[in-house]
């Protein structure tokens, strides 16, 4: 026995040395923690400065300062208009005489890949987590499952380039021929095809969450009224599951929206502001790589326009993410 | 030997001074010779609630030194909270909250200059699941010893291990994991490493229910032992565990009342509390 | 129709009609799971094919390719500069996201009090873990490269890969230390051990490998990006080998960057590019597996 007079609890000595210790680290733990919600506001911030210098002739923070330092309401000039900004159908930012700033061409593209690209996945992929959940067998689970997930994993940029040297020449040409349509090496529907491949495993693997969940019950409560499997999926599982498969859709729109490289390589670098699936289109995001390399110049307002197209494409995706949230909690409070 | 001590002062609002009658206790085979029954641990109106609901009401009890003091009552009665609220472990849960007092030697552990963390380096305790850590034999016994700063020796390592009877089932394997031992040489595992850093109390939380009958009759023969070098206090849901290896018995009825606390044979032999008879035959609980 | 075989009690259930649209369905169900399969299976064909055709028909010197930068001529072409920038991104992205993705891991799932800022901050990763990665490079180039003056060195690009991964390392993370059982930190708490004491000698022990499993594959998700790179301003022809303070190129971007070369015969490097990064990207999932399967059975 240690200390046999003493009781000996209070915080002195080799004890509170230990809870020194542990405050310590609680607060280097919660400093690496507070990083990751400094990131979403760094991100905001960053975005936000540089739109405010895309639109004016000063980012925010430049303006902020400026003005402060006068004490009076400096006048800004703004170059590029919100009615342009939102409204013109041309982006030609790097255009000598007559640059334009017409993010609904942008835009336009991001929708049609997206669009297209849910008309893959959504099918395809709400179907196969069906044969998952309700006829595969465990041995096809065991082997399909993680060759999901390699789908998942093969990057991006990969499947841009399979874009380019085999959907569309392979695949995509000598359909069309048939029909005496023709398209170029570059075009918006081998990018659909792309990203909607790349988006099935997210909205299987989800999906069949979901209908996992589905208690045996009710099937059971179906097969034993003389209902076929079909019958059963469609009519039983589908339905009580159709909120974690919904989830999984604005997921995969989510990430659609988002992808990069693959529409960057796939469907060009020209903005058209265009419905039409053969033709070469350039998506918000397409259009900040290609420009990332031509913007040396700080400040210049191509550099600033990465950030305003940027910002739009951030607040779309927080979008989705919200509703997503939304969603996933709605449909946790029906299982639980 | 057994000095009667005053029991149960009062217990749920019910006043019910007991009969002080010395009796000889079967098992307590007292190592350090005759020593006069000091008092550890003692509660004072103690009150455990979770939320809104209470699960101990004005517990008063005094634990003797070197004794093993029982536990018992029916599931849900507050006894593994009455053990939790010794050693603190119920600052785990965000919602316990206690009041009235828990004094060891004679201070009060709630009050605000106690650490749990050196509460509990004096108070060790053994839980009802075995949870060795996936580690060695021997690193989960000198784990205790290595947090609170001690020195890691093969002596302390052993000596741990003998008196958790466990040394000679383990002593030419103490580099494998304590994990591929088991269940009843886990939970001694558990023991040896709640008693290495030699601490003055062992709280057990049913320690023998995860347990078939023959390792669990280790367990009792050893908690015994134990009583010569350690204050125990033991919950179990079994009463003729409690018959057999206890000092002092302490009964919980439902409602977190503290309803009897005596000497065990006294207990078991003649309650003063018809609901304790009740419980004891088997017609309640 | 077919009751030839029917006892009385059934005939009147003409099931011809549901078992034609039952196995039509199957069908239709076994296309859909196995579409992805399929396009997998085609992909990795086309870039085998790619690759046969470079190496042996347009005699692309693997030898070469390996050991050498980045050319005007496809046949003194090399991805090795690239190769080491991949390597730095990912060991500096280990280092940053690991330290980050557990530090924060722990702090939720051992410290954080159950209240509206914790539940703030684990929306808040939800939602970081939706953001697209070109947001990541902006970020990085407005604060690392411009903001701080880094300028467009590879230590820019590493901290953009680790904000973009930490979410999921965090995710992962937090599961790996929810699956330790309780009884384990009790039993350490019980012994006197402070709540650090506890997560040190007992819990990260055991969720380790989880942790490590989680981390692997974030990686394997980080040295396949490439938009953020280009965000940062990696170099495209990436020429010689880059350090942390360095300009840098990395194999995506290499991959990129001939891919949309003229010449095809760029096309075909940038196939052997992918084979090398889908090796790369094999090894790390094999290794993922490994980990995953070999040591969580334990706890």
């Amino acid at each position: 026995m240690s200390t046999d007079t003493d009781h000996g609890l209070e915080i002195t000595g080799d004890v509170a040395d230990d809870q020194r210790r542990d405050r310590r680290i609680r607060r280097f733990l919660f400093g690496c923690t507070s990083i990751t919600v400094l990131t979403t506001i760094a991100i905001f911030a960053v975005l936000f400065d540089n739109t405010w210098g895309f639109f004016f002739d000063a980012t925010f923070s430049q303006w902020v300062r400026t003005s402060v330092l006068n004490l009076g309401v400096e006048g800004l000039t703004q170059r590029v208009s919100f009615i342009e900004f939102f409204t013109d159908t041309e982006w030609r930012p790097s255009h000598a005489d007559d640059p334009r700033y017409g993010i609904p061409t942008l835009l336009a593209g991001t929708l049609l890949i997206t669009v297209g690209a849910a008309f893959l996945a959504i099918p395809v992929g709400t179907a196969g987590a069906l044969y998952l959940s309700e006829y595969a067998s465990v041995r096809t689970r065991k082997y399909l499952k993680p060759t999901l997930e390699i789908l998942a994993g093969v990057p991006t940029i990969v499947y841009g380039f399979f874009a380019v040297s085999f959907v569309t020449p392979v695949l995509l040409r000598p359909l069309l021929e048939i029909f005496g349509l023709s398209i170029g090496r570059n075009n918006a529907l081998s990018a659909m095809v792309v990203v909607g491949v790349m988006t099935i495993p997210m909205v299987m693997s989800i999906s069949e969450d979901a209908m996992n969940a589905v208690p045996d019950e009710l099937r059971n409560g179906a097969y034993a009224l003389g209902a076929s499997k079909y019958s059963v999926s469609m009519n039983v599982v589908l339905p009580a599951s159709i909120s974690g498969v919904f989830a999984s859709y604005i997921l995969a729109v989510s990430r659609a929206i988002g992808e990069t490289m693959a529409v960057t390589l796939a469907a060009g670098a020209t903005a058209n502001f265009t419905g039409n699936p053969l033709a070469e289109v350039q998506t918000m995001t397409a259009y900040m790589v290609t420009s990332a390399r031509s913007t040396a110049l700080v400040g210049s307002i191509t550099y600033q326009s990465l950030f305003a197209v940027g910002l739009a494409l951030f607040l779309i995706t927080l979008v989705a993410n919200l509703v997503n949230d939304y969603v996933k909690r709605r449909y946790r409070e029906v299982y639980q | 030997m057994t000095m009667a001590t005053n029991e149960t002062e009062e217990t749920g609002g019910r006043n019910d001074s007991e009969p002080l009658i010395s009796t000889e206790v079967t098992s307590s085979e007292t190592g350090r010779g005759s020593r006069a029954d000091e008092t550890v641990l003692e509660t004072r109106n103690l009150d455990v609630y979770y939320g809104d609901e209470q699960a101990l009401q004005d517990v008063s009890a005094e634990i003797p030194e070197h004794k093993v003091t029982a536990i018992i009552g029916p599931s849900g009665c507050g006894k593994s909270t009455f053990l939790r609220s010794i050693n603190r472990m119920n600052d785990q849960i965000d919602v316990a909250r206690a009041d009235g007092e828990v004094l060891f030697h004679e201070k009060n552990v709630y009050d605000e200059d106690v650490d749990p963390v050196a509460l509990r380096r004096k108070i060790g305790q053994v839980f009802q699941k075995p949870n060795p850590f996936p580690k060695s034999i021997r690193d989960n016994v000198a784990y205790g010893l290595k947090i609170q700063g001690k020195e890691v020796t093969d002596e302390a390592i052993e000596r741990a291990l003998k008196q958790a009877a466990l040394y000679e089932e383990v002593k030419d394997k103490l580099n494998s994991s304590g994990l591929d031992l088991s269940g009843g040489q886990q939970q001694r595992l558990c023991i040896a490493r709640a008693i290495a850093p030699d601490p003055e109390v062992l709280l057990m939380d049913e320690p023998t229910s995860a347990l078939d009958p023959v390792a669990a009759s280790k367990i009792e023969d050893l908690i015994s032992e134990l009583a010569r070098e350690y204050t125990v206090v033991i919950v179990t849901h079994n009463m003729q565990q409690a018959a057999r290896i206890s000092d002092k018995t302490a009964v919980f009825l439902t409602g977190g009342k503290l309803v009897e606390f005596g000497n065990t044979n006294k207990i078991f032999e003649n309650p003063d509390h018809q609901e304790v008879e009740d419980y004891i035959t088997g017609k309640f609980g | 129709m077919s009751l030839d075989t029917g006892s009385d009690l059934l005939s009147d259930v003409d099931l011809t009609w549901v078992k034609r649209k039952e196995l039509l369905f199957h069908v239709l169900l076994f296309s859909a799971a196995m579409f992805g399969v399929a396009m997998l299976a085609l992909l990795i064909f086309d870039i085998l094919i790619e690759t046969a055709y470079g190496v042996l028909i347009l005699g692309i010197d693997v030898g070469t390719f390996l050991t050498s930068g980045a050319s005007r001529t496809w046949e003194q072409a090399g991805l090795l500069p690239a190769i080491i920038g991949s390597i730095w991104l990912v060991f500096l992205t280990l280092i940053l996201s690991f330290v980050l993705g557990v530090s924060t891991a722990t702090y939720l799932e051992e410290y954080a009090p159950r209240n509206r800022t914790t539940r703030l901050i684990e929306a808040n990763l939800t939602n970081l873990a939706g953001v697209p990665s070109v947001a990541y490079g902006l970020l990085a180039l407005g604060v690392f490269v411009n903001g701080f003056r880094m300028g467009e060195i590879l230590l820019a690009g590493a901290l953009a890969l680790s904000l973009l991964v930490v979410p999921i390392v965090i995710v992962a993370s937090q599961e790996a230390l929810r699956a330790v059982p309780d009884g384990m930190r009790n039993g350490s708490l019980a012994t006197g051990a402070t709540r650090w004491q506890t997560i040190r000698g007992v819990v990260i022990p055991s969720a380790l490998p989880g942790i490590v499993t989680g981390t692997i594959l974030a990686l394997a998700r980080a040295i396949g990006e490439t938009a953020p790179l280009i965000m940062v301003g990696a170099v495209l022809e990436a020429r010689s080998t880059p350090d942390p303070t360095s300009l840098f190129g990395s194999m995506p971007t290499m991959i990129y960057y001939w891919a949309f070369r003229p010449v095809t015969e760029f096309h075909n490097l940038a196939a052997l590019a992918i084979l090398v990064l889908l090796i790369i990207l094999v090894g790390m999932y094999g290794l993922a597996f490994f980990v995953r399967n070999h040591y969580e059975t334990r706890v």
